[in-house]
C-alpha cells in the first residue's frame, strides 16, 4: 500500500480541532439500501466535512473442493462515510452511514458492537431492502428506530402500515424525515436517544 | 399497501460472534493488536522519535489533539486494521494514549443519555 508523502497530510481544519478534553466518544450508525440518504444524513447533522475510512477484508477461501489445499482469497475494500458531532466539551457523537454492500456490515469488526443504537433510513418505494438489516440489527440486540426518508415520487403510507408491513412492534419509533435537512436529520437522532432512553427505564 | 412483508426475528445471542465468511486482512486472530474501536480517542503523548515510521510520525503530529481512530484512518487514507497495528506499537512506545468508547450497556446510561439529547438540542 502507498503511503502518501507525510506532509501532504494535513488532519482537520483548525476549526476542526477537538478540545483537549473531548476523550468521550459513542457513536450511532445509519443503515439502509443503496440511495437510500445514509451520506446525506451523515452530512447533513456533522460539524465535519464528512469523512471516509475503510477496511480491506478477505473472502475466506472455503476449501472443500479446492484439490490443492490452497486457499483462494478476494480482497475487498470497503468504504464508510462518517461524521462527528460534539455533544460537549468532553463528549463527542460519531455517526456512520454503512457502506453499500451489505453483507460486509456486520463482519466489519466493532461497528455494531457498542453502538449506542441504530437509524434505519426507509425509502418506501424499496421497503423490502431494509428487510434483512432490520432482521441483523434484532438478532443483535442492537436498538433501533425507522426513518422514513420522503422522496418527492415516493407514495405515502400511513405509518401503521409500514409498521405492519416491516413487522415492527409497538414500541419501536418510526419518524418521517428529510435526510438533506439538519433539523430533521437532528431530530431522527433525537428520537433515538429518547428511545434508547426509555429502555433505559424499568418496565411499567 | 401491497408491498412484500417482512417476518420479525428474535434476539439471538450467538450472534454477537457472527459467522466470518470474510476476516480482516492481516489479521490472523488479533490477538497481537490492541482492542481499538473506530471510535477510540486517540492522545499523542510525545514527539516522534526517530524509530518510528513515518506514519507513526504522521499520526502522532495529527494526534496533538484528539483525534478518533476513524478519523486517523481517513487523514491517513489507510485502511482501518493498519491504522491498529500503527496505534498498537505507539501504545506499546507509550508515544499516545487511547481512550475507549463509552459503549452501549445491557441497561443504557441514563445520564449519557440526557447529555447527548442536550448537545443535539443545541444543533
Ligand atoms: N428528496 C430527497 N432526496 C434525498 C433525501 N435524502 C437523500 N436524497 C438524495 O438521494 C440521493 C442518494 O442519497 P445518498 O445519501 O447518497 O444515499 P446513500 O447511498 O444511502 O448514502 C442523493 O442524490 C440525495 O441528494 C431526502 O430526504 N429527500
Ligand atoms: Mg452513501
Amino acid at each position: 500500500m502507498d503511503f502518501r508523502s507525510s506532509d501532504t497530510i494535513t488532519g482537520p481544519r483548525s476549526e476542526d480541532v477537538l478540545p483537549t478534553t473531548a476523550t468521550a466518544a459513542v457513536k450511532v450508525v445509519i443503515v439502509g439500501g443503496f440511495g437510500v440518504g445514509k451520506t446525506t444524513m451523515v452530512g447533513s447533522v456533522s460539524e465535519i466535512r464528512p469523512l471516509t475510512t475503510e477496511e480491506t477484508m478477505t473472502q475466506a477461501g472455503v476449501g472443500v473442493d479446492d484439490n490443492f489445499g490452497v486457499e483462494s482469497k478476494t480482497a475487498t475494500t470497503v468504504a464508510m462515510d462518517f461524521g462527528r458531532i460534539s455533544i460537549s466539551e468532553e463528549l463527542i457523537l460519531y455517526l456512520f452511514g454503512t457502506p453499500g454492500q451489505e453483507r460486509f456490515w456486520f463482519l466489519w469488526n466493532g461497528l455494531f458492537e457498542g453502538a449506542l443504537g441504530a437509524v434505519v433510513l426507509i425509502d418506501t418505494r424499496r421497503l423490502e431492502v431494509s428487510f434483512d438489516v432490520i432482521g441483523r440489527l434484532e438478532e443483535r440486540g442492537v436498538p433501533f428506530v425507522v426513518a422514513i426518508n420522503t422522496f418527492p415520487d415516493a407514495p405515502k403510507h400511513p405509518v401503521e402500515a409500514l409498521r405492519s408491513a416491516l413487522d415492527l412492534p409497538e414500541e419501536v419509533p418510526m419518524i418521517d424525515c428529510d435526510a438533506r435537512l439538519r433539523g430533521s436529520s437532528r431530530d431522527v437522532l433525537m428520537t433515538l436517544m429518547r428511545y434508547l432512553h426509555s429502555l433505559s427505564l424499568p418496565l411499567a | 399497501m401491497n408491498s412484500p412483508r417482512r417476518e420479525r426475528r428474535k434476539a439471538d445471542p450467538a450472534l454477537s460472534d457472527p459467522e466470518r465468511l470474510y476476516v480482516i486482512t492481516g489479521d490472523p486472530d488479533g490477538s497481537e493488536r490492541a482492542h481499538l474501536d473506530l471510535v477510540t480517542m486517540i492522545v499523542a503523548q510525545a514527539q516522534p522519535t526517530p524509530t518510528v515510521q513515518p506514519e507513526q510520525a504522521v499520526i502522532l503530529r495529527l494526534c496533538q489533539a484528539p483525534l478518533s481512530v476513524a478519523e486517523i484512518s481517513a487523514y491517513l487514507g489507510l485502511p482501518f486494521s493498519v491504522v491498529t497495528s500503527l496505534l498498537t506499537e505507539l501504545l506499546a512506545a507509550e508515544l499516545i494514549e487511547s481512550r475507549a468508547p463509552i459503549v452501549r450497556a445491557t441497561l443504557p446510561d441514563r445520564s449519557l443519555l440526557e447529555a447527548v439529547m442536550h448537545g443535539l438540542q443545541k444543533l
